[in-house]
């Protein structure tokens, strides 16, 4: 059978799929539509969260971004599997005995203050936003590279998918499509891996292959170390960046995972604390079956590329050197006119120019597995990018008709009345990502490391504190929230856009780059925090009343 | 739940955060980051011991600790009688 037929085979199954899992789980009720009615199981909880949480960036891209930086890659992957301890442990369980419907919902009742309600609203649609238009940008790519469509035919289609099933379902709809979606895309990427491992070292457990020997008796990190240095670039092994960036970079991604919206509403979902705490657990169990292959795969990856081009006749490359060529992704440019693929370090003599994102999609070509594998991957790449995307539509719908209409403009609204404001703002949503998705801002890469920065800066002290210390009050959470946030802000436009007078790496605070400084601004949130809160009025009395219940895990 | 009752569970839920947390910043900021090097000079396979901590080893300890957290809190749970 032909690849393209394989594809549409595929997609149209899996699409299917979901489409059918959303009309049999639509929402009938604000609960079903925010928080699933809160009857979800842990395990498919976990599956949820873990298919919400790896978009389109973990799925297509981290491999590949692993495989050019080496040790340093190892930045998200502690950070993003981390954060989930975090949440685990100081968020989950709290914030589902509190049970209401989402993060805003949490800091303004806690804070007993709408002011702190609106700064929650306000970071929880930034953050929300940037990762979405991400995400449709994923679907388009997807589309355009295996289907041949125009990439904004793509993304219309995936916003067609996604606004059937988030605006009838809800809540409800995403968590059994995700549940579905998660077992497409871990498939998907853990086939292709497995295929590898057995070609390069004969094991078929990627986490093990990449420290085995290939069938010349070499440890393939050994060989990678000595391949890459060969060619100029760093010891795949060891890191180029500095180890106090490595540190705050880390920190920064494991407290913006646990502060991230779209990520804690799932928790709001279970039926009780315990199952908050279980599905953590299995949410980081499903998670790190991909996140512990995705370096594995960057290495067979790295291996096989440089094995395959590196000073081989351009005229002898495989076909699938071809394919990506046309795509622009993979440019190939020979300086010296010899005829032969000279890749390097050195941007002077290097002649091939290859865009990380394609090292996990051409990976099945490169290693020649069937086509129906390509199509998996095509498939699971989608299921990737419209899990994440649904999730994160949900908090942006919510934050309007929950947190701003029915909190704050018209607390009278009828149940039935929030439903469709729900539905609408859902509707809204879609079409505003479909926009950033077909006019991407030209900064989205920046503004995804922003929305973790952000995240740890704004939400994580503040709901953290908002458990553990009963005495911070709304001055104390409001003020280091708007200092952490605006902090953010200034550091990443100063060195990420060039304002207030920009500036360069030696300018850095204390050489920490924009994307570890969501450590830094958080630190200064908490210290804010606590100082003011000392000077002023301790909380009200049922304010205090309130902690003590959410930290104890009984029913009535 | 009487006060008292209340405050000597949060306590010992405090106690297993302190503890779980330790372990969680040594596998990872401890010895995939601060210790890289020193543990890089160690070998298990063909892995060198500092980068496996910071590409395998820290993610499989992180699971392991939600899943001891889930264990002790649920034994904490039924020993205070709460469901």
């Amino acid at each position: 059978m032909s690849l393209q037929l394989w594809i549409w085979l595929m997609i149209g199954i899996t699409f299917a799929l979901y489409i059918g899992i959303a009309i049999w789980s639509r929402a009938g009720s604000t609960k079903d539509f925010y928080v699933a009615g809160s009857g979800v199981s842990p395990i498919a909880n976990g599956m949820a969260t873990a298919a919400d949480w790896m978009s389109a960036a973990s799925f297509i891209s981290m491999a590949g971004l692993i495989s050019f930086m080496g040790y340093d890659g190892s930045v998200f992957l502690m950070g993003w599997t981390g954060g989930y301890v975090l949440l685990a442990l100081l968020l989950a369980p709290y914030l589902r005995k509190f049970g209401k419907f989402t993060v805003p919902d949490f800091i303004g009742d806690r804070y007993y203050s709408d002011t702190a309600r609106i700064v929650a609203v306000i970071c929880a649609l930034i953050i929300s936003f940037t990762y979405v238009a991400g995400q449709m940008r994923g679907v388009g790519l997807v589309f355009s590279r295996y289907l041949e469509v125009d990439i904004n035919t793509g993304v219309i289609i995936g916003m067609a998918i996604v606004l059937f099933y988030a605006v009838l379902g809800g809540m409800k709809g995403i968590t059994y499509t995700q549940v579905a979606q998660y077992c497409v895309l871990i498939f998907a990427f853990m086939v292709p891996a497995i295929f590898i491992s057995i070609q390069m070292t004969g094991n078929p457990i990627p986490q093990l292959g990449f420290g085995s020997q290939g069938h010349d008796g070499m440890y393939l990190l050994d060989k990678l170390d000595g391949l890459s240095t060969e060619l100029g670039f760093h010891e795949y092994t060891s890191g180029s960046k500095s180890m106090l960036d490595v540190f705050f970079i880390t920190a920064a991604l494991m407290v913006g995972t646990a502060g991230l919206p779209h990520v804690i509403v799932r928790f709001f979902t279970v039926k009780k604390v315990s199952d908050a705490r279980k599905s953590a657990g299995w949410a980081l169990l499903f998670i790190g079956i991909l996140y512990t292959t995705a370096p594995a795969i960057a290495v067979f990856a790295r291996t096989n590329l440089i094995e395959t081009v590196s000073e081989k006749r351009y005229d002898d490359l495989p076909g699938w050197f071809d394919n990506w060529e046309k795509t622009g992704l993979l440019t190939f440019e020979d300086k010296n006119k010899d005829g032969i693929v000279q890749y390097l370090a050195d941007p002077q003599l290097n002649e091939l120019n290859i865009d990380r994102d394609i090292m996990v999609m051409a990976n099945p070509e490169i290693a020649e597995l069937p086509n129906w594998v390509i199509a998996l991957l095509a498939a699971g790449a989608l299921a990737a990018a419209l899990s994440t995307a649904a999730g994160l539509l949900l908090v942006i719908s919510s934050s309007i008709s929950h947190d701003l209409i029915k909190k704050i403009i018209n607390p009278n609204i009828s149940e039935k009345g929030e439903l469709i404001y729900a539905r609408i703002s859902a509707f809204f949503a879609v079409v505003m990502a479909g926009y950033f998705g077909i006019n991407p801002p030209g900064f989205v890469a920046a503004v995804v490391a922003l929305a973790f920065g952000l995240a740890a800066a704004s939400f994580f002290p503040a709901i953290v504190m908002g458990i553990f210390y009963k005495r911070m009050n709304k001055e104390g959470a409001i003020s280091g929230m708007v200092t952490g946030l605006l902090l953010m802000l200034f550091y990443m436009t100063k060195f990420k856009f060039g304002w207030f007078g920009g500036g360069s790496q030696e300018d850095w605070w204390f050489g920490v780059s924009p994307e570890g400084f969501g450590t830094f601004a958080m630190l200064v949130n908490f210290i804010v925090s606590i100082t003011v809160c000392q000077f002023t009025s301790v909380p009200p009395k049922e304010i205090q009343e309130l902690v003590e219940k959410i930290r104890i895990p009984t029913t009535e | 739940m009487n006060k008292k009752l209340a405050q000597k569970y949060w306590k010992e839920n405090l106690k297993y955060l302190i503890i779980l947390l330790s372990i969680w910043f040594t596998v990872s900021f401890g010895f995939g980051i601060l210790l890289v090097d020193e543990l890089n000079q160690f070998k298990i396979g063909g892995f060198k011991l500092g980068f496996w901590f910071a590409q395998q080893g820290s993610i499989y300890v992180f699971i392991i600790l939600i899943f001891v957290y889930i264990f002790l809190m649920n034994r904490l749970d039924k020993k205070f009688n709460l469901k």
